[in-house]
């Protein structure tokens, strides 16, 4: 009999501390299980954000560091001038990245930094209890837009794929969503990409991850992927925003 | 204690700075203690310029003097703000090519080099500063005149600049005993 | 200054000197954002650092260095960073990090006056900052005050051992007179750098891949979200600033068992004090000097050798009294403790230090 699921060795062997339904674990799966297919895990170094993630490092089993709020960018980029051989990457949620930690991805994707960002976009502060994110969409009701969020209070949501696409040190932008099987293989596809380009030193690589957050959207795991399907893919829509100018495989 | 405290005033291009970081190299030449310490205006070009430079047999103390045993005063600011500063006893060396006004410390000594006249003579006109420099050195004695020779060639004027090097021994050497 | 030969004597502008220094001390990586008074600093290292195999990588901020430098270190990376006060102010989130996670690193602070923007005349107003810390949490840094530029250039050669040995940032303290004075100096070997490969050897705790051996995996944070567990981190962070306090103390003490008055003073305001010191013993009151070297662990020890005579001890800075508070512990309710004190960018001359403590002096004695 095939065994439907089985341990990657890029996991460890402990129980997340994520939310039931959260698309976390799949995304730590996809890039740790990317990165053994590509014999990659005992060379790889990964930084943890803060947010639900910053525990990340328990989970993933690479070499790993936490970083102070949104830094991660240049905690990488300092690790990746002491480690030129190794693989480094982020990983990012939306308040991480998007609101406190703009600086710092901009400038590191304007340098190119040969590192990749996971970037985890579920439209909400998720560890501090379900605040307005600055992805979190127009109408979208949180805890500090509890009313919905209008444009007039807090602007529209940042498109983040599409602002680094615009820098030319970005070798591989592409937005992928956690929210079907196909979705999911698709994503898989993405990660190894931006392994490979990264390995390849072409610049800075980036995969953002539409997921999900049923417990502070106040949803069932399966009705959040709906809502992520029907509502975040509209407005974040699914694709390849840069790409290196070289054919790779 | 033997330390000689050195004043440099006058404005930005004037080569205040270089006349200052010439005597602490020649004091590192002959081995003596010495500090020097710059002060500039907010202004990147133009604006007012000076520099301490202390030339000392032992440790030097503060970097920062309130009383100098030589001002060298290359424009009439720096007459004016600094002339209060020199020792009675000490020295003063006004740039009379630019600064009409005469001192009203009559406790000190007093030498009106026309720097920017003598350059001429000599056929250099930008080395008014060596000019300067040489009346200084003489004056004060605070270190030799061939040490300064050598901070010419081996730190002030190398490169492109060492061209310059004998219009400017002229310029040094115009008060050489 | 790389062609200079160690030993040979060469004059140097303290940020040059600085950098050199850093250099020659084998710390190998520079992060830095410019900030007057001292953006010589990462304009030399990013001249020197590439060609002498080292890295030099401008950030976006102060944010963005400190976070560099944490990163760099916990990879194992030997680091330098300097800034001024207000950007040494943005870094102190990385620096209570970087103490919580263990990472090595040497800061440098050529200071200036504040607070806010302030100015960029010299000033020792990060005084608290430095030895209190600006970063949350309880933490400490030791904090090191050269006074010439030769004792800057031999302890920050050292503190890049001491970033290594203690596991923790080390911070050289130095007034922006520091910055831009120049004096003759030698220059110490150059301590090898160490190469990306030899990492895992030297420094196994960092996170630099583990190889084919996954029980060797390290991580690096200061995340602990249970009390105990945080409190435990915090008492053996504890027991190492303990044992750091009682190597890493320095003092220079002049004359301080038989003076009328003892100065302490701190960087450049030591020298100006010791003259002042003369110019006292010139008017038949003869003053003793504290400089502490370091600033944290302050010399607290070095008060118990102010002689029977002394009537008064007096802080002198360009700081409100900031080191006047550590001046009160270290004297305790022995002697009574007055400031002197210039700020702003302002420096006293030492005919002023000795005016005010002349003054000091005869209403301590009336």
């Amino acid at each position: 009999m095939k065994p439907v699921f089985t341990y990657t060795r890029g996991m460890v062997r402990t129980d997340t501390s994520y939310c039931p339904g959260c698309t976390h674990g799949i995304a730590h799966r996809l890039i740790t299980e990317t990165l053994d297919e590509m014999g990659l895990l005992g060379g790889t170094i990964g930084v943890a954000p803060i947010g639900c993630a910053v525990q990340a490092h328990k989970f993933m089993n690479v070499d790993m560091c936490e970083s102070a709020h949104g830094r991660a960018p240049a905690v990488a980029s300092g690790i990746r001038r002491v480690h030129p051989d190794k693989i480094v990457f982020t990983y990012q949620g939306d308040g991480d990245l998007a609101s406190i930690g703009t600086a710092e991805i901009i400038h590191a994707a304007a340098r190119g930094e040969k590192f990749t960002t996971f970037f985890i976009n579920n439209c909400i502060y998720g560890m501090t209890g379900g605040q307005m994110a600055p992805t979190t969409l127009l109408g979208q009701r949180s805890t500090t837009s509890q009313g919905g969020r209008t444009k007039e209070q807090a602007g529209s949501p940042v498109r983040v794929s599409e602002l680094l696409s615009s820098l030319d040190g970005a070798a591989y932008i592409e937005r992928v969503s956690l929210a079907s099987p196909g979705h999911i293989r698709n994503a898989k596809k993405a990660v190894r990409r931006a392994f490979e380009i990264q390995r390849q030193g072409l610049g800075f690589t980036f995969v953002e991850f539409l997921s999900t957050c049923p417990t502070n959207w106040g949803l069932t795991p399966p009705d959040a992927m709906k809502w992520l399907i029907d509502n975040m893919i509209p407005y974040y829509p699914l694709g390849v925003y840069r790409e290196p100018e070289v054919k790779t495989s | 204690m033997s330390a000689q405290k050195l004043f440099f005033a006058g404005s930005g291009g004037q080569g205040i700075i270089l006349m200052g970081q010439m005597v602490t190299y020649a004091a590192m030449f002959e081995d003596k203690q010495t500090t020097y310490y710059p002060s500039y205006g907010p202004e990147m070009r133009g604006g007012t310029a000076n520099c301490t430079v202390i030339v000392s047999d032992s440790e030097v103390s503060s970097p920062l003097i309130y009383d100098a045993d030589c001002l060298v005063a290359m424009n009439l600011p720096s007459l004016l703000k600094f002339e209060k500063m020199v020792k009675p006893g000490g020295t003063l060396l006004v740039n009379s090519s630019i600064v009409a006004r005469k001192t009203e410390r009559g406790d000190i000594r007093v030498f009106e080099v026309p720097t920017i006249e003598i350059a001429r003579e000599l056929g250099s006109p930008k080395s008014a500063n060596m000019v300067m420099l040489g009346a200084a050195v003489r004056a004060t004695g605070v270190v030799r005149q061939e040490t300064i020779e050598r901070v010419m060639r081996e730190k002030a004027f190398t490169g492109k600049k060492a061209e310059t090097i004998p219009a400017n021994i002229k310029a040094f050497e115009y008060f050489k005993v | 200054m790389s062609g200079q030969r160690a030993g040979e004597k060469v004059l140097l502008k303290g940020n040059e000197a600085f950098a050199e220094a850093a250099i020659r001390g084998g710390l190998r990586f520079y992060f830095g954002y410019p900030i007057t008074p001292q953006s010589e600093i990462p304009e030399y290292m990013s001249r020197e650092l590439p060609r002498r195999g080292g890295v030099f990588l401008q950030a976006e901020s102060e944010l963005g260095a400190i976070n560099m430098a944490y990163g760099a270190g916990a990879a194992g990376g030997a680091v330098f960073i300097s800034s001024s006060s207000p950007g040494i102010a943005l870094m102190q989130e990385g620096m209570s990090f970087l103490c919580s996670a263990e990472v090595p690193l040497v800061a440098l602070n050529v200071s200036r006056g504040g607070p806010g923007i302030g100015g960029i005349q010299p000033g020792q107003a990060d005084y608290f900052q430095a030895t209190r810390g600006g970063g949350n949490g309880d933490y400490r840094i030791p904090v090191f005050a050269p006074a010439s530029i030769q004792e800057a250039i031999d302890l920050i050669y050292e503190a890049a051992g001491l970033a290594e040995t203690w596991r923790n940032p080390v911070m050289i303290f130095a007034d922006g007179i520091m910055g831009q004075m120049m004096e003759p100096v030698v220059l110490p070997e150059q301590r090898p750098f160490i190469e990306s490969v030899e990492i895992r050897r030297r420094k196994p705790w960092a996170i630099s891949g583990y190889g084919d051996d996954d029980s060797r995996r390290n991580i690096v944070k200061s995340l602990r979200m249970q009390p105990d567990e945080l409190e435990a981190h915090v008492e053996y962070l504890f027991e190492k600033y303990a044992r750091a306090e009682k190597e890493l103390t320095r003092v220079e003490t002049r004359d301080i068992d038989d003076a009328d008055i003892v100065l302490v003073a701190y960087g450049t305001v030591a020298r100006i004090a010791r003259e002042a010191a003369d110019i006292l013993a010139g008017r038949g009151i003869k003053a003793g000097l504290i400089r502490p070297v370091s600033l944290w662990p302050f010399p607290y020890a070095a008060f118990d050798g102010i002689g029977p005579r002394t009537k008064v001890v007096i802080s002198a800075e360009l700081s409100m009294g900031q080191m006047l508070d550590d001046v009160k512990i270290g004297v305790g309710k022995r002697l009574p403790a007055r400031l002197i004190h210039r700020t702003g960018g302002m420096i006293p001359t030492s005919l002023e230090i000795a005016d005010s403590a002349e003054k000091i002096y005869r209403e301590a004695v009336q």
